[in-house]
């Protein structure tokens, strides 16, 4: 804003991060200047965080590996060993998660640890741990910070008492009190505010920024970053991919550019044609709720047509997890299911195995396999536990013992069918890689013979060539087997790959249902609509 | 072809090693020494060996007891005593009765299944409730019933001349001989005996065949979903099993084989011993067994029957050939030290094994 207009106040310059040989982030170039606000948006995985973490100098970046590039700030070249450095720099970051004392008081947060203090005769003997604190002062400078936002919180009321809202705020007016405070991050600070509250953070925003603190803005709530923010700059995949004055852009431009991939040779005919209209619904969810950890479900109606395959789709905690973990009983849920007429009890899983459902659960290792037996068992064992295969019957079936070469022989087939690399249907599961351990859980998934397969998340975390094999048995299975099949993926591109419908779940709700092949940027505006 | 044989041989080794695994090989190695210097010392080899098998006879049942919790994954059964209580009362119970002979302990048994029964129950109803801590509580279970046990033998209305204070005419004394009642019932079945060498062949077979059935369980329906219960339970869960239930059905079976594990024991020491007998019977049972190779969540039948002959091999001879080396008896001292010492060493290695 002044004499140092044409040095900014961040450059970030070719800047690369890889996690063990897996890119996260490639050729990030950044500027920021003095009283700027930027925007900055990206899906899940785009590497905002990665970036932002390269900017405070988190531990976890020198401990895989450290980066590459410069980071320069005010023209300096800066190279954060620990946040301190960062902090001491004139950097602040207000992070998703709240790291606040609870049953201490707004004041005393703000100030932790740097609250001026009086010098006493103990502390003389004892050193400085013992000087007593200058509470007027304290309350003064706490006062201050607040201030500055341009709201207005309790400073003595304790942090375990507040509404999350003004928590948030705590942390801003803690981050707000560093005088030396030149560079404020914002970590998706609006998710947990409500829309007034939100208005309020926002306004304050506007209110540092004019006192000459640049912000980084990171949150999925579009509309505001084109409120508050000069710029916004969007990622993908570890890229910039489009930076913008937010006076030139649009929601919808935003949108194509966070999900828009090269989508012309992905784009499957087969498959687009099906129609479900007529066929008649196998699977009906009304008003669902789950209480799943991170991804509730609020309430959610969906009905499932028979044969098809429907994709689930959504930002990460949006809900889309909880839907299969519910109604699957892995999770605490109410509502009502409906499969072929017949309703289905929640919270029990037994009854919806019974009813020849099954589940690829999300989390491989810790639901999906049993990481420490061989390929046989964790292929057969839900089969033989809720429909008695694989077992020989001893005594007039009073003795169901197992029945190895059954259990081998299947095993073998989809070692076979599906090209899990092994070295013997022996091998233990936890041995495997990714992919081959998924594939492991979608061949115990069809041992069952479900009349319904849910899959969730089935590519995660695996290697591109496994995930084509992995999408391609689903598409397998339900063509040839006429299984009906439910995919839940925040990978949009492979919904629309291999779904006939894809539902996009938003803020624990049912955004919308359209045709997979919907264009990306009618998906994606539904995927931020009711983001909460 | 020179390098494909060095490779052979190597790959010899390691597998040995792989396969029974290095502390046991180790352990082999020292009772073998042992063994070598019994003679070399003074004391009687035969008699020795004889010790050996016959306390690895008494003890091989109790070790048994811990497979089905260790499968269903609430770990080592620290509560042992627990089940050597119910054993216990069917003891006594059968005596006063005025059972004697073989079929005194038949009916020890039977009149230690129902208490086995309810104790497990409600034992195991605990632990689902305190998933995560089954090990700690499981302690104190122990503890605390051998406690409460130490007032009630007291209390209890037996009136058998053989098992009563003679002075009071009430109370059980602390140790009751066996003589007349089952004392050796099932080591005297074929019985071998040359010299100083004794095989208790029917306690042995007596244990093989718990050994089998519980083989066989394993490999039944509910015992394939046991050991899955105690590899993932959230896995489990998901294949619809009822977790709950199935680790119920384990401490139950391991509360039971404790019970008749005791009643071995005492057929082949001669002895009940009430009070606090029961309190020292846990550890070693939980130093067999993962001496044996087994861990927190994974044990064989194979890891039972070695880990008992390792274990009770190591405490019967070293304080024998220790004894005969500095004439001093310190065979107490070398048997706690051995049995807790190797708890401590296999909790720590607890990773060891397939998890």
């Amino acid at each position: 804003m002044n004499n140092q207009q044409n040095t900014p106040l961040l450059e970030m310059r070719n800047i690369s991060k890889d996690f063990f040989g897996n890119q996260v982030l490639s050729d990030i170039n950044l500027t920021l200047n003095e009283g700027e606000v930027i925007g900055l948006v990206g899906e899940n995985g785009a590497g905002k965080s990665t970036l932002m973490r390269i900017l405070f100098g988190a531990n976890m970046i020198r401990e895989t590996g450290g980066y590459g590039g410069d980071v320069l700030l005010n023209g300096e070249k800066v190279n954060f060993s620990s946040p301190f450095d960062a902090i001491e720099a004139g950097i602040g970051m207000v992070h998703q998660e709240f790291s606040l004392i609870p049953g201490f008081t707004t004041t005393e947060n703000i100030l932790l640890n740097r609250e001026p203090v009086r010098k006493n005769l103990i502390a003389e003997i004892f050193g400085d741990r013992m000087n007593t604190l200058k509470r007027s002062e304290m309350d003064e400078r706490a006062a201050n910070a607040i201030e500055l936002m341009g709201v207005n919180v309790d400073r003595k009321m304790v942090i375990s008492d507040m509404p999350v809202g003004h928590k948030q705020f705590t942390e801003i007016a803690r981050e707000l009190s560093k005088e030396q405070l030149k560079l404020l991050i914002l970590d998706e600070p609006t998710a947990v505010l409500t829309e007034k509250e939100a208005e309020a953070l926002l306004a304050a925003i506007k209110g540092m920024a004019q006192r000459g603190i640049a912000i980084v803005f990171i949150t999925h709530r579009l509309q505001e970053i084109l409120s508050v923010c000069d710029r916004v700059i969007v990622m993908r995949d570890g890229y910039v991919v489009s930076e913008k004055n937010a006076s030139d852009t649009s929601v919808d431009e935003i949108t194509k550019a966070m999900v828009g991939r090269e989508v012309a040779k992905t784009d499957s005919a087969e498959g687009k044609n099906r129609s479900f209209d007529q066929a008649k619904t196998i699977l009906s969810i009304s008003h669902l709720w789950v209480d799943m950890p991170g991804e509730t479900v609020r309430d959610v109606s969906l009905d499932v047509k028979e044969g098809e395959i429907l994709g689930i789709g959504g930002l990460a905690g949006q809900g889309k997890l909880g839907i299969p973990n519910g109604v699957m009983g892995l999770y605490q849920a109410g509502g009502k299911v409906t499969f072929e007429g017949k309703d289905i009890p929640l919270n029990s899983p037994r009854r919806c195995l019974d009813s020849s459902f099954a589940f690829v659960s999300e989390d491989r290792r810790g639901v999906g396999l049993l990481l420490d037996e061989t390929l046989e068992w964790n292929i057969a064992f839900p089969a033989m536990q809720i429909q008695n295969k694989f077992l020989k019957n001893y005594l007039g079936g009073l003795v169901k013992w197992r029945d190895e070469a059954a259990i081998k022989e299947v095993t073998d087939r989809y070692i076979d069918e599906l090209a899990i690399k092994c070295t013997s249907s022996k091998q233990k599961a936890r041995e495997l890689s990714g992919g081959n351990q998924q594939k492991v859980c979608l061949a115990k998934a069809f041992a069952l013979n479900p009349r319904l397969l849910f899959v969730s998340e089935p590519t995660r975390g695996i290697d591109v060539g496994a995930k084509a094999l992995v999408l391609d048995a689903l598409k397998k299975f339900n063509r040839e087997n006429g299984v009906t099949v439910v995919i839940v993926s925040s990978e949009l591109e492979e919904l629309r790959q291999s779904c006939d419908r894809i539902a996009i779940v938003s803020g624990g709700k049912i955004a919308g249902i359209l045709p997979a092949a919907s264009s990306v940027e009618e998906l994606g505006a539904l995927m931020l609509s009711q983001v909460i | 072809m020179n390098e494909k044989t060095v490779k052979k041989e190597k790959s010899w080794f390691g597998r040995l090693v792989e396969n029974f695994g290095l502390p046991r090989l180790i352990i082999t190695l020292f009772l073998v020494l042992l063994l070598i210097l019994a003679p070399i010392v003074g004391a009687d080899l035969p008699t020795q060996i004889t010790n050996i098998i016959a306390r690895f006879s008494w003890n091989g049942v109790l070790v048994l007891a811990m497979v089905p919790m260790v499968h269903s994954g609430c770990g080592l059964n620290f509560g042992l005593p627990l089940g050597i209580i119910s054993g216990l009362l069917g003891a006594t119970l059968s005596i006063e009765f005025g059972f004697t002979g073989a079929l005194s302990f038949v009916m020890a048994i039977l009149i230690a299944t129902p208490f086995a029964l309810v104790f497990g129950s409600g034992y195991g109803w605990l632990l689902n409730k305190i998933k995560g801590g089954e090990m700690m509580i499981a302690t104190y279970v122990g503890f605390s019933s051998v406690s409460l046990m130490c007032m009630m033998w007291l209390i209890l209305p037996y009136k058998s001349p053989n098992m009563v204070w003679g002075m009071a005419g009430k109370g059980l004394r602390t140790t009751i001989s066996l003589e007349g009642y089952y004392d050796k019932v099932l080591a005297n079945f074929l019985k071998i005996k040359i010299g100083n060498f004794e095989i208790p062949t029917g306690t042995i077979l007596f244990f093989a065949l718990l050994a089998l059935a519980m083989w066989a369980f394993l490999h039944t329906k509910t015992g394939t979903a046991m050991t899955a219960v105690g590899s993932n339970p959230t896995f489990a869960r998901a294949a619809g099993i009822n977790v709950d239930r199935i680790r119920l059905l384990s401490v139950v079976m391991s509360t039971w084989l404790a019970a008749v594990g005791i009643l071995v024991y005492e057929q082949g020491f001669g002895f009940v011993q009430l009070y606090m007998a029961p309190f020292y019977m846990a550890l070693p049972a939980v130093s067999a067994i993962l001496i044996g190779g087994a861990s927190v969540n994974k044990a064989s039948i194979v890891n039972v029957v070695v880990g008992t002959i390792l274990f009770q091999g190591i405490v019967t001879m070293t304080p024998t050939v220790m004894n005969n080396m500095i004439h001093m008896d310190m065979s107490e001292i070398i048997r706690i030290i051995a049995s807790n010492g190797m708890i401590l060493y296999a909790l720590t290695r607890k990773t060891e094994g397939s998890k």
